[in-house]
């Protein structure tokens, strides 16, 4: 018992045992979310998808990722071999690894670091590391089309996503996430989104930029996680499959896992920005750190159904549409929000 | 001045539409799903539905019109014209039937279901029903075969056939001999005509064009 | 040790420049509609040259025809050339024969076959804007589309037993009466109808981001159109006003009100895909009143008295062309003094179309060379035969 007890108060054994409830949540989440699109992509479209295995078919997303386990892992021969292979796990570190600063509950955050936010956005732009790496080691024109485009698709939509963290940054007064969400307790009226726990005044005013740029935010991240109308990388009209043309097998699976990871991490961003992060929406009704765990996957999973639902209701843009959005709308106003959420916070 | 009120108008247009669109996304979400779950729910087909062929054997005169009607050449009959002392029985039109057909093979892997084969048939045994499920692993057994006259049966027929064609050309030539037998006697000329008649062999350039 | 290597070259000999790539885009490639190659030059997303490759699906319709045993033989062969579209090829076959054998069918089977080439059009626009959507990302529209779409070949099923291979319009009349139900299953269909097509509109056509991606972009100017012999929604969408539904009335049109949709540049410039894809989404509408106009007033009458029952023309030749939902669609017969055809020519009006893809896809982006190919509305099948 003793001995138990030691081995859990190393430090390194203690970090490795928090690092597998992300990759536990992960898990479960994307068989979910895998499902949850399914299903909501039927709906919308008045169909009905799975239904054979398990009630309603509930089964069927396990099953998806026994065929892609089983699957030949094809290498193309024209393929850089090492760069091919790691690709998608660079490309799920960079995600994985922001998971650490995420404030799951109250009572629980795998790294409350200070600089929480920042590391976040540093680490998940690893991301397009990988997704270079794959496009260029798959040696496939569309593989190629479809990396450059991502790479230049969320280095300029990182600037007005980083833009609208740092107008909340300068609100809050602190980068560390899970203090960002303490500062948001106490009901929904204290929520970023509804001007934080201010003064009446100031909160009022707080409003229509943090809405502007709780909007900014939100199609900054669908843009980083190269979803529609953003997605243009995987433009399967156009580029067959982008990046992931060549992929086959559990390195395809590898993909869609840190493609849906990366969907939670940028929802739960956005809910912990403007939405209060793990709060409860009653002050401390239902509070308490398991409540709080509920209410913030409960929000990020709204706004990953926010995501698939606008999704299978718009079309994909341009290449240069997708650049003047970034340039041209969303950087002007975070700009002009910041301008003024910096008025707002001296008067 | 124009080019900002385009901006702002793009934005407000972008947004507006967007709204429209999730608005009509959403409400099709809670409306009833339309599609069925096929193995287990199955449609409803029409009376006219034109699917798998079905042919009634019993009835075929071995006319071969259908065959003649398919685009795709589908319909391989084999047919034989049976000696009429041979009672073939009848269709259940009342026809009377005169002719073996030793062999009525669909191959419905060719078939196009234009239906076109019902139509010119005069008992009416070809029809389209609507079975559509028929899939095969191996693909002769979609060849199928209508014709119910065993390799024995088509043996005896085909006896039949021969000794009535020997009876008739037996009877041909006597009947002819008998003929030769009356113009010699009648004409009583050198009978140096015959040899002329049958040496002729058949010219190269009258092959059958009939298929 | 320099290499020198050869520069590479487009297969129509036009040596690249160093910064161009040459990109095959199909056959197997999920937005050439089939199988359609395209050897796109490109200049990073530009796209320079398109040259399209043709004949993957080329089946020998034409020879086939000559090989039959009748004239009536051809009309499956025929319904298979344009399979989205298929009531409208026998139609134009059908036209060309009664031409040929000089027969003169009743009002009814007239009616009937507008009814049905009206219904047809509407199943082909209806896949033609769907499909566009999808090249545009937006999955959803296609799919309600397909839907209703589906509606419509009930009503054909119904009627002669197949969905999409009819083998319905005879020489001389056709191959069923309509079944009793059919009227009143029409007018449901009509009614619940409108309420996709204004669906679809709002959250296809209008949407902003759809807008966006279609003004402007591969334009078709007028002159360039004719010149091409483009036809159909292509011609039309560059405000060319010509129908030959109107402009060479065959069967029985003209008895119909209805207008020719022709596009006016609402979102950009006349002739850009936005309005091809336009010009299709209203013509739909123009469709649902030729049907509305014609099952009222529908007359009676045997619809199989005039078929022949052996069909030996006279030889001669005959022309028959119908607009079809993607524009004229001709059948040329030849007969000689025997019960087949001596010769069948087609004028495909999708391969006629696609010609004009390399000029007007110059200089585009690889994402509007995908929206053009979409807005031309190609069927592979027809394009090869
Ligand atoms: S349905 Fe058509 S293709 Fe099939 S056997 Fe009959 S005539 Fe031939
Ligand atoms: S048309 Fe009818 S009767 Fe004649 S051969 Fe064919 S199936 Fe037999």
């Amino acid at each position: 018992m003793n001995e138990l007890k030691l081995l859990l108060e190393n430090p390194i054994v203690m970090s490795v045992l928090l690092a597998f409830v992300p990759i536990v949540f992960i898990l479960v989440y994307a068989l979910v979310t895998l499902y949850g699109e399914m299903k909501v992509a039927a709906h919308i479209q008045n169909r009905l998808a799975y239904m054979e295995n398990g009630w309603h078919g509930t089964l069927q997303p396990f099953a998806d990722i026994l065929k892609l386990l089983q699957k030949e892992d094809i290498i193309p021969t024209a393929a850089d071999k090492f760069l091919f292979s790691l690709a998608p796990y660079l490309v799920f570190v960079g995600t994985y690894a922001s998971f650490a600063v995420l404030p799951f509950s109250s009572g629980f955050i795998g790294s409350n670091i200070d600089l929480g936010i920042l590391y976040l956005v540093a680490a998940s732009s690893l991301v397009v590391v990988g997704l270079l790496m794959s496009g260029w080691a798959s040696n496939n024109k569309w593989s190629l089309f479809g990396s450059l485009r991502s790479a230049a698709q969320i280095v300029s939509y990182e600037i007005p996503g980083v833009l609208a963290i740092l107008g909340v940054v300068m609100v809050l007064g602190t980068m560390n996430m899970q203090t960002m969400t303490q500062m948001q307790d106490g009901g929904i009226q204290n929520w970023l989104i509804f001007g934080g726990n201010f003064a009446l005044g100031q909160k009022l005013a707080l409003i229509p930029f943090m809405f502007i740029l709780f909007v900014i935010y939100l199609l900054s991240s669908m843009a980083e996680v190269n979803r529609t109308p953003f997605d243009l990388p995987e433009a399967e009209s156009e580029l067959v499959q982008g990046y992931n043309t060549e992929y086959s097998g559990m390195k395809f699976a590898i993909f869609y896992l840190a493609e849906y990871a990366n969907l939670f991490l940028v929802s739960a961003v956005v809910v912990i920005l403007f939405f209060g992060g793990w709060t409860s929406p009653f002050g401390s009704f239902m509070g308490g750190p398991v409540w709080s765990a509920f209410w913030f996957i409960m929000k990020g999973m709204f706004f990953v159904f926010v995501n698939i639902w606008l999704r299978w209701t718009l079309p994909r843009l341009r290449v240069d549409q997708l650049m003047y959005v970034s340039w041209k709308v969303l950087t002007p106003f975070a700009l002009f929000c910041i301008i003024a959420i910096g008025f707002i916070m001296v008067v | 001045m124009t080019a900002l009120t385009t901006y702002f108008n793009d934005i407000y247009r972008s947004v507006s539409s967007t709204m429209t669109g999730m608005r009509i996304t959403f409400k099709q979400m809670i409306s009833p799903t339309v599609t069925i779950q096929y193995p287990h729910v199955k449609m409803k087909m029409p009376d006219r539905v034109r699917n798998r062929l079905f042919m009634n054997f019993d009835d075929c005169i071995g006319c071969e019109l259908c065959a003649k009607a398919c685009p795709v050449d589908c319909i391989d009959i084999e047919v034989m014209k049976a000696p009429p002392t041979e009672s073939l029985g009848e269709t259940s039109t009342g026809q009377k039937k005169r002719i073996y057909v030793t062999k009525f093979d669909i191959d419905i892997a060719k078939c196009c279901y234009c239906g076109l084969c019902v139509y010119p048939c005069p008992t009416e045994c070809l029809k389209m029903t609507d079975v559509y499920e028929f899939s095969e692993y191996d693909r002769s057994n979609l060849i199928y075969n209508f014709g119910t006259m065993s390799p024995s049966e088509v043996e005896t027929a085909k006896i039949k056939v021969k000794q009535y064609d020997e009876e008739q050309t037996a009877k041909k030539a006597a009947a002819a001999a008998q003929a030769a037998a009356a113009k010699a006697a009648a004409a009583a000329v050198p009978p140096t005509a015959a040899p002329v008649q049958n040496a002729p062999p058949q010219s190269l350039d009258s092959t059958p064009t009939q298929q | 040790m320099i290499e020198t290597l050869e520069k590479p070259k487009t297969s129509t000999g036009k040596t690249l420049r160093t910064e161009e790539m040459i990109v095959n885009m199909g056959p197997q490639h999920p937005s050439t509609h089939g199988v359609l190659r395209l050897e796109v030059v490109l200049d990073g997303e530009i796209v320079t040259d398109v040259i399209p490759h043709l004949g993957y699906l080329h089946r020998c319709f034409e020879k086939h025809c000559e090989h039959m045993t009748s004239y009536q033989q051809v009309i499956p062969y025929v319904d298979r050339m344009d399979y989205v579209a298929s009531m409208t090829n026998e139609m134009a076959y059908v036209v060309a024969a009664e031409k040929l054998l000089k027969i003169e069918v009743c009002d009814r089977v007239h009616y009937i076959r507008i009814i049905m080439a009206e219904l047809q059009r509407i199943a082909s626009h209806l896949i033609a804007i769907g499909t566009f959507g999808i090249d545009m990302g937006a999955f959803t529209p296609f799919l309600y589309y397909f839907r209703d779409r589906e509606k419509i070949l009930e009503l054909f099923e119904m009627t002669c037993g197949a969905r999409l291979l009819y083998n319905y319009m005879w020489i001389g009349g056709l191959s069923h009466d309509i079944p009793p139900q059919f009227v009143e299953k029409t007018k449901e269909f009509i009614v619940g109808f409108k309420k996709t097509l204004q669906e679809v509109n709002d959250l296809l056509n209008y949407n902003e981001i759809f807008i966006k991606r279609t003004a402007n972009v591969g334009i078709l100017p007028k002159d360039l159109a004719i010149n091409y012999a483009c036809s159909g929604p292509m011609l039309r969408g560059s405000g060319v006003n010509w129908d030959l539904r109107r402009d060479d009335p065959y069967t029985m049109y003209d008895k119909f009100e209805w207008d020719v949709i022709v596009g006016k540049g609402e979102m950009g410039t006349v002739g850009d895909v936005w309005d091809r894809n336009m010009v299709r989404q209203l013509e739909m509408w123009e469709s649902l009143r030729i049907i509305e106009q014609a099952i009222a007033t529908l007359p009676e009458g045997d619809v199989s008295k005039a078929i022949p029952k052996r069909i030996r023309p006279v030889p001669g030749d005959a022309y028959g062309r119908v607009e079809g939902p993607r524009g004229e669609l001709g059948v040329y017969i030849i007969a000689e003094d025997s019960v087949t055809p001596y010769r069948i020519k087609a004028r495909a009006p999708a391969f006629v179309n696609l010609s004009v893809i390399t000029e007007i896809s110059k200089g585009a982006m690889l994402a509007d060379l995908v929206a053009i190919m979409g807005s031309i509305d190609i069927v592979l099948g027809e394009v090869d035969r």
